[in-house]
C-alpha cells in the first residue's frame, strides 16, 4: 500500500454507487447495478479480482493470508486522526478488519513447488464447488457473466471414516445401481425415498394432482433426521442424504451441539437442488461443477459483465476514510488512498472495511447511524470455518482427478461435531501442475483449536507427509496399497471468520465467504441486498434475449439454457 | 428420445409445417418423375438428396438411390477413387437423414447396402454409432445396426459385452442394452468361452441385474433380463421324457368295446373298439423326430413293426411335448404281454432349440387282453353318481403316476443353487408386484427341482398366497395372475399320490374309469397334463376355464365335464380334435356362440383357411348352416361323439341340434335326450 503507483486522478468523479471489494457478492452487485443503468465505481484494494473468493499463486495466497489475519496489521503511519473537519465533509478514517487467525503455512518441498508456483491457482474460499442447479448458475446465465467461465464436472462423490476408505455417494439412479458397497435392500430403500422426493417436488409444481404421492405438512415440520428415521432408511444410508447430499455441517442426531437442526422442509429443498442438478446440463456427469482456473473466475466473469455495462474498475486501489455531511451527518463519498475524494449516492463495502471504535466517540448521533453498518459488533454467533490448502502429488483415489469427500461428524473421531468436506481437484481444472492436485478442507468451528484438530485429522487420512529419507523411491512404496496415499508437499491451515452482510440505507457491507460448499446463500443475500437498496427491478432483464451460442467441447460444460 | 412429453404445436409451426409440405410434395412429384424415367443425372441425384433430407422416410428415394448407384457404377471403369467417392456420398446422406430423424428403417438399411458393397472403410461406424447411442442409447435401430458393424468388423464379443456394461451403468433403464447382453451372453455360453461357464457367469449376470430390479423395481427393462437368466438356469438343454402311458412297471388291461367280465378290477381297463390303445410319450419340452426308428418297442403283440407317431399339437407343426402312436391288439387273444419300449435307441429325437435327446430310457408295462362279456351299452354317463371312491392305500395309484426321468445332469447342482439365492433374495422384495411376481416364478421353479419326497409340495401355498395377493393387487393383470394360480393348484394337487387321489374317482357305470373330478376349484387354465395321461374321464365343471388348451394331451380321455365354465366358441375346443378316445362331452352353460372366434389365441382355424367342407356331405348339403357354425363343425366333425350337452349357450337351439346332428351322426344323447330314430 505504501508503494502505490501513481493514479491519475479518476473522472468523474461522482457515481450513482461506489463497490469495494470484488468479491462474487460486490460483483453481482456491481453488474446487476451497472446493467440497470446505473453509475458505478468499483474498488478493490488488492491487486487482484475476488478479494476473499480469489484464486492466487501460492505466494499470492500465503501473502494475503499474512496480510489479512490477525497478527497486528502494520499501525497506520500517522496516529489515527479524529475525525477531521477540514473540507466541507466530515472524514471518517476507515481500519481493516482481519478475516483469519491461525494462519500457519508449511512446504515440505520447496524446490518443487518454486518451480511450479506461479502455475496455481489457489482459492481462498475453498472448499466450494457449484451445484448445476445453483442460484448462482442461474444468475451466470440471466446476466451473460457465462460467457466468461468455463466449467468442468466433479466426477465423484464419497464418503469417508476413520478406517481410511472412501465409499461412492450413491446419489443418483445410475449411482445407486453401480454401487457396490450397498445391499440390494439398501439400494431399494434410498431409491424409494428420491422417488418419493422426486413425487414430492413434482407434486409441488403441478397442483392438485392427487395421484402423485406428497410428503405430509406435519412430517414436513419435523426434523429431517427424524423424517429420514421414519422412512426406515438404516443409519449409513441417512448419514450420505444428511452430510453428502444435503451437505449439512452439525451432527443432526446430537442436538446439544447441533446449531442448526434441519426441517424435513429444507432437507427436501437440499435435495431437490441436489437432484436438479443432476442432469442438467447434458455434459455434466454428476451435480458438481467447477471453474476452469478456480473460484476466482466468478467474480471476475461478473466484473466483465459490469464493465460491458460501463462499470469503471480501479484495483491497488483502497479507500481510507469516509465522507460524511457536515450538517445532515449522511454519507457523501470516499477519500481514496490517492487523497482524491469520490462522491456516490450509495456505498457498497468488502467485510474487511470497518470503522475504529476511536472514531465513534466524536460523531454525533445522526453520523454514527449513517455509519453503523462499519462498526464492528460483538460477534454473538462464534461460529468460524476453518479450512485447510493441501498440494499433493498422486490423488486421493486411484482413477479419480476431481472428487469431492465428505467426512460425517463422529466419522473421524468421536468429538467430531461437524462434518468435514474435501475437494481434490487436478490439472485438469488449471489449477496446479500435471500429477499434483490441490486438496480444499473445510469444517465449521467455535474455536480455532478445534477447527485445525479436525482439518488435521482429515489430512492424515488422506495423505501422508514425504519421507525425508527416500524421496525418490516412490515407485517402489506404492505396491503397499496402505502406503499408495498421495505425498503431501504444501499446506496452509487458516481460520476465517464468518461475516454477515449489512444492510444500512446508504451504506451497506457485504458478507464475508460462508462455510457452505456453494454459493446459494452468498449469492441469495446479494439479490436481497441489492433488492433493499436498488428497487426490486428485475435484475439484467435485457440480457434475457442475447442468443446464447452453442459451443461442442470436449469435455468442459456448458451452461446453457 | 423417451420420457419428454409431447408438447402442442403453436398456429406459427403448424403454418410452417403447412409449407413444408407443400415443398415436400412438390419436391416428390419431381422425384417420382425422375424415377419413373429412369434419369440418374447429378441434378436428379441432388434433388432425392435433398428429398431424403426433409423426410428420410421416402423409401422410395432410397431405393431409388440404389438404382442410381449402380447406373453410376457401371458408366465410370472401376475407378477406385471414384467408387469410393459415390459410396462415400451415399453414407453422408444417410448420416444427414439420420441426423433429421433417426428411427428412419430405410436410412439404417440404405446404409447397411452400402457397407455391404465393401468399398467403404466400416472403421468410422463404430464412432458414428458412439455418437448416436449417447444421443438416444436405446434407439433399437443403432443397437440392430451397431450388431451388423460389429459383425462386418470380427469385433469381439467380449468387448460387445463390456460396451453393453459400460450403457447399462449409465442408465440401466435400457431395453436394447440388456438385450443386446443377452445375445451375446448367449454365444459366449454356448462356445464355452474362457470365464463363461455357464455355473459361474450367470450367478454373476444375477448379481447385475438384482442392482437394477431393486434400485427400481418399477422399471421394466431389467425383469426382462431376470426372465432370460432364469430360462437360461432352468432351461436342461437335453430333452427328456417327464411321463408315458402306460407308464413303467404298470399293468393295464385291455378289451374290446362293451363290459369287461371282472369290471372290479383295480388296473387301469382300456376298451377299444378299433383293438389297438395309444402309447403316449410326454416330454419336457417340444421336440420331433419321435418315429418308429428313434423309439423302439420290443413285445409279443403282432402287427406293431411300423409304428406311425403323431405329434399332438393344435399349431399342426412335426415338434411337440407329446407324441403318440397306437399299439394294435388281438382282443380275443387272452394273454399277458410283456412291452418293452426304448426311447432314443439311435439318434433322432432332437428339441426344437437343436440339442440332442442324449441317454437312451427304457420302460416296461404289462398288458392283459381280457374278454368282453356283454355287448357295450348306449346308458347315459351321468356325473352326479355312480363314483367309487379312490382306495388311497392301492399300492396300484403308485403306477398311475407316471416317474419323471432322473434328472442326471452333472450341472445340476449349480441351478439349484442359484434358485435358492435367487428366492432368498426376492424374499425381501416381496412387498412389490415384481418382487413377488419374481418370487412365485421362482418358487415354482425351485418345486420343479425337488426330488426329494421329504420337502416336495411344501411351498405351493406360499406360491399360492403370492398370486392371490397379486389379484388384489394388480387387477388390470389378474387374469394373468389367475392363470399361473390355476397352475400351481394344479402342480400342487398332482406333487403327491395323497393329494391326487383326493380327486380321484372309480366311475361304475363303464368299467371303473379312472374319473379325476375337478369340479368347482375355479381354475382358468389346465397344467399338470404330463401327470394325468391315465385319466380317463374328468370333471372341470364349474370352473373359469376359457380353453381346453393342454387336454390334447390325455389321449385316453373318453368323458369330458366342462360345464359351467368361459368357453365362448367352439375353436376353444380345438385341442379335443386330437382327443379320439372322447365319447361323452358336456359343454352346457358355458358362452358358446357369444364370440365366433376365440379371442384368447392369435392362431385358430378359420372359415377362409378351410375350404374343404364344400367336398364332405354336410358342407354339400347344408352350406348355410357350415357357413354358420362352421367353428363348431371342425370340431364336433372329428369327434366320435355319442353325448353331447350343450344346453345353456348362446349358441343352443332347434337350429343348432339339428345341425349337431347332421354333423355327428352317431349321437345318441343330446342334452339328456334320447335320439330315437
Amino acid at each position: 500500500m505504501i508503494d502505490l503507483p501513481p493514479y491519475p486522478p479518476l473522472d468523474p468523479s461522482n457515481y450513482d454507487l461506489i463497490v469495494v471489494g470484488t468479491g462474487v457478492s460486490e460483483s453481482v452487485f456491481a453488474a446487476a447495478a451497472s446493467s440497470s443503468g446505473s453509475s458505478v465505481l468499483h474498488l478493490d484494494p488488492n491487486p487482484f479480482y475476488g478479494s476473499h473468493f480469489a484464486s492466487l499463486s501460492l505466494p499470492d495466497l500465503t501473502s494475503f493470508l499474512h496480510s489479512n489475519s490477525v497478527s497486528p496489521p502494520p499501525p497506520p503511519s500517522s496516529p489515527p486522526l479524529p475525525p477531521s473537519n477540514n473540507h466541507d465533509f466530515i472524514s471518517v478514517d476507515l481500519v481493516n478488519r482481519s478475516l483469519y487467525s491461525s494462519v500457519e503455512i508449511s512446504s515440505f518441498e520447496s524446490e518443487i513447488l518454486e518451480e511450479h508456483s506461479r502455475r496455481f491457482n489457489v482459492d481462498l474460499c475453498g472448499p466450494r464447488v457449484v451445484f448445476c442447479a445453483d442460484e448462482s448458475i442461474n444468475l451466470m446465465l440471466k446476466s451473460g457473466a457465462n460467457n466468461y467461465v468455463e466449467f468442468k464436472s466433479i466426477d465423484a462423490s464419497f464418503v469417508g471414516d476413520s478406517s481410511g476408505e472412501l465409499r461412492n455417494v450413491p446419489d443418483s439412479r445410475a449411482a445407486i445401481f453401480k454401487d457396490k458397497s450397498l445391499t440390494l435392500l439398501e439400494k431399494n430403500q434410498l431409491m424409494k425415498f428420491f422417488k418419493l422426493v422426486q413425487s414430492h417436488l413434482a407434486s409441488s409444481t403441478e397442483n392438485d394432482d392427487t395421484t402423485t404421492v406428497k410428503i405430509s405438512e406435519e412430517d414436513m415440520e419435523s426434523p429431517f433426521v427424524d423424517f429420514l428415521t421414519k422412512m426406515r432408511l438404516p443409519p449409513k444410508i441417512k448419514s450420505i442424504i444428511l452430510y453428502a447430499i444435503a451437505m449439512l455441517d452439525y451432527d443432526q442426531d446430537n442436538t446439544e451441539t447441533c446449531r442448526h437442526l434441519l426441517k424435513t422442509k429444507e432437507g427436501i429443498d437440499r435435495l431437490a437442488l441436489y437432484i436438479t442438478s443432476v442432469g442438467r446440463f447434458s455434459n455434466a456427469l454428476g451435480a458438481l461443477i467447477y471453474p476452469i482456473y478456480g473460484q476466482g473466475e466468478l467474480p471476475q466473469a461478473f466484473c466483465r459483465r459490469a464493465a460491458v455495462k460501463g462499470c469503471i474498475y480501479v484495483l491497488r486501489m483502497p479507500i481510507t476514510a469516509l465522507l460524511l455531511d457536515k450538517e445532515t451527518g449522511g454519507y457523501k463519498g470516499v477519500k481514496l488512498a490517492t487523497g482524491q475524494e469520490i462522491f456516490s449516492q450509495k456505498l457498497i463495502l468488502d467485510p474487511c472495511v470497518t470503522i475504529g471504535l476511536e472514531s465513534l466517540s466524536s460523531l454525533t448521533d445522526q453520523e454514527n447511524e449513517t455509519i453503523s453498518v462499519l462498526v464492528p459488533k460483538a460477534l454473538i454467533n462464534k461460529e468460524k470455518v476453518a479450512r485447510g490448502i493441501c498440494v499433493i502429488r498422486g490423488s486421493v483415489k486411484a482413477d479419480v482427478s476431481n472428487a469431492l469427500i465428505v467426512y460425517p461428524p463422529k466419522s473421524l473421531f468421536p468429538e467430531q461435531l461437524t462434518a468435514i468436506r474435501v475437494l481434490q481437484l487436478g490439472s485438469g481444472l488449471a489449477v496446479c501442475p500435471a500429477d499434483m492436485h490441490v486438496l480444499y478442507l473445510s469444517t465449521l468451528c467455535d474455536n480455532d483449536d478445534q477447527g485445525i484438530k479436525a482439518l488435521l485429522s482429515a489430512m492424515s487420512n488422506l495423505v501422508r507427509l514425504p519421507d525425508p529419507k527416500n524421496q525418490q523411491s516412490d515407485s517402489v512404496v506404492e505396491n503397499d496399497t496402505c502406503e499408495a496415499k498421495p505425498i503431501l508437499l504444501w499446506r496452509a491451515l487458516y481460520v476465517q471468520q464468518l461475516v454477515k452482510g449489512e444492510f444500512g440505507g446508504t451504506i451497506s457491507s457485504m458478507p464475508s465467504p460462508d462455510g457452505n460448499l456453494n454459493y446459494n446463500e452468498i449469492v441469495e443475500s446479494a439479490l436481497k441486498l441489492y433488492e433493499q437498496l436498488m428497487g426490486s427491478e428485475e435484475l439484467f432483464k435485457e440480457e434475457t434475449s442475447v442468443e446464447n451460442t452453442t459451443e461442442e467441447n470436449d469435455d468442459g460444460v456448458d451452461i446453457e439454457d | 428420445m423417451h420420457g419428454r412429453p409431447r408438447k402442442a404445436s403453436k398456429p406459427e409451426e403448424e403454418a410452417a409445417s403447412a409449407a413444408k409440405a407443400v415443398k415436400l410434395r412438390s419436391l416428390q412429384s419431381q422425384f417420382m418423375k425422375n424415377h419413373h424415367d429412369k434419369i440418374y443425372t447429378e441434378e436428379a441425384i441432388e434433388l432425392s438428396t435433398k428429398l431424403l433430407e426433409i423426410n428420410p422416410e421416402a423409401y422410395t428415394a432410397w431405393n431409388y438411390r440404389k438404382l442410381a448407384v449402380e447406373d453410376c457404377l457401371s458408366r465410370i471403369d472401376s475407378d477406385p477413387n471414384l467408387v469410393n467417392s459415390i459410396f462415400d456420398e451415399e453414407l453422408r446422406v444417410v448420416e444427414s437423414a439420420l441426423r433429421q430423424n433417426f428411427k428412419s428403417y430405410g436410412a439404417w438399411h440404405h446404409r447397411k447396402w452400402v457397407l455391404s458393397k465393401g468399398h467403404s472403410s466400416i472403421a468410422h461406424e463404430l464412432k458414428l454409432l458412439d455418437k448416436f447411442q449417447r444421443l438416444d442409447s436405446r434407439n433399437f435401430h443403432a443397437w440392430n445396426y451397431r450388431r451388423f458393424v460389429v459383425e462386418l468388423t470380427k469385433r469381439s464379443e467380449q468387448d460387445e459385452l463390456q460396451y453393453t456394461d459400460d450403457m447399462i451403468n449409465n442408465n440401466f433403464s435400457n431395453y436394447s442394452a440388456w438385450h443386446n447382453r443377452s445375445v451375446l451372453l448367449s454365444s459366449l455360453l454356448a462356445q464355452n468361452a474362457d470365464g463363461f461357464m455357464p455355473n459361474e457367469r450367470i450367478p454373476d449376470e444375477y448379481d447385475l441385474v438384482h442392482s437394477a430390479i431393486f434400485t427400481d423395481p418399477d422399471d421394466q427393462s431389467g425383469w426382462f433380463y431376470h426372465l432370460w437368466l432364469l430360462d437360461q438356469t432352468l432351461n436342461v438343454e437335453t430333452p427328456l421324457l417327464t411321463s408315458s402311458w402306460p407308464s413303467h412297471g404298470s399293468t393295464i388291461i385291455l378289451s374290446g368295446a362293451g363290459c369287461l367280465n371282472g369290471s372290479s378290477s383295480k388296473f387301469t381297463t382300456f376298451c377299444s373298439e378299433s383293438g389297438s390303445f395309444p402309447l403316449i410319450l410326454y416330454f419336457d419340452q417340444a421336440v420331433g423326430g419321435v418315429s418308429s426308428s428313434t423309439v423302439t418297442i420290443d413285445s409279443e403283440l403282432k402287427g406293431n413293426e411300423d409304428l406311425v407317431w403323431e405329434p399332438i399339437s393344435y399349431k399342426n407343426s412335426q415338434v411337440s411335448c407329446v407324441w403318440v402312436t397306437h399299439l394294435k391288439y388281438v382282443s380275443t387273444d387272452l394273454c399277458e404281454y410283456k412291452v418293452k419300449i426304448r426311447v432314443g435307441n439311435s439318434p433322432g429325437i432332437v428339441s426344437s432349440r437343436g440339442h440332442n435327446f442324449r441317454a437312451p430310457y427304457e420302460f416296461v408295462f404289462t398288458a392283459h387282453v381280457h374278454d368282453t362279456v356283454k355287448d357295450s351299452q348306449e346308458g347315459i354317463v351321468s356325473w352326479t353318481d355312480g363314483f367309487d371312491i379312490w382306495d388311497a392305500k392301492s399300492k396300484d395309484l403308485n403306477s398311475l403316476i407316471t416317474l419323471d426321468q432322473l434328472q442326471a445332469e452333472i450341472d445340476f447342482k449349480w441351478r439349484q443353487e442359484a434358485i435358492d439365492s435367487e428366492v432368498e433374495c426376492f424374499g425381501i422384495l416381496s412387498d412389490s408386484k415384481i418382487g413377488k411376481l419374481t418370487l412365485a416364478r421362482l418358487l415354482m421353479a425351485r418345486e420343479a427341482m425337488v426330488s426329494d419326497d421329504a420337502v416336495k409340495g411344501v411351498r405351493y401355498e406360499e406360491i399360492l398366497q403370492l398370486y392371490n395377493d397379486l389379484m388384489a393387487l394388480d387387477s388390470s393383470h389378474y387374469q394373468y395372475y389367475k392363470d399361473e394360480h390355476s397352475v400351481a393348484f394344479l402342480h400342487k394337487m398332482t406333487s403327491s399320490s395323497e393329494s391326487l387321489s383326493r380327486h380321484l374317482f372309480r366311475y361304475r357305470g363303464m368299467n371303473n374309469l379312472v374319473c379325476l373330478r375337478l369340479n368347482n376349484l375355479s381354475l382358468s387354465r389346465i397344467a399338470s397334463v404330463e401327470k394325468l395321461l391315465f385319466v380317463q374321464m374328468l370333471d372341470l365343471s364349474h370352473n373359469e376355464l376359457h380353453s381346453t388348451e393342454g387336454l390334447e394331451a390325455m389321449q385316453l380321455l373318453s368323458c369330458l365335464n366342462l360345464s359351467h365354465n368361459r368357453i365362448r366358441s367352439f375353436s376353444a375346443l380345438d385341442s379335443l380334435r386330437h382327443v379320439k378316445q372322447l365319447k361323452v362331452l358336456d359343454v352346457s352353460h358355458n358362452h358358446i356362440g357369444k364370440h365366433s372366434v376365440d379371442t384368447t389365441r392369435y392362431l385358430c382355424s378359420s372359415p377362409l383357411s378351410n375350404s374343404e367342407w364344400s367336398q364332405d356331405d354336410v358342407g354339400r348339403q347344408n352350406p348355410g348352416l357350415v357357413t354358420k357354425y362352421w367353428d363348431a363343425y371342425f370340431v364336433l366333425r372329428d369327434l366320435n361323439l355319442k353325448q353331447l350337452d350343450i344346453a345353456g349357450n348362446e349358441i343352443s337351439g332347434n337350429e343348432f341340434s339339428s345341425f349337431v346332428l347332421q354333423v355327428v351322426p352317431k349321437l345318441v344323447w343330446l342334452d339328456g335326450q334320447k335320439l330315437g330314430n
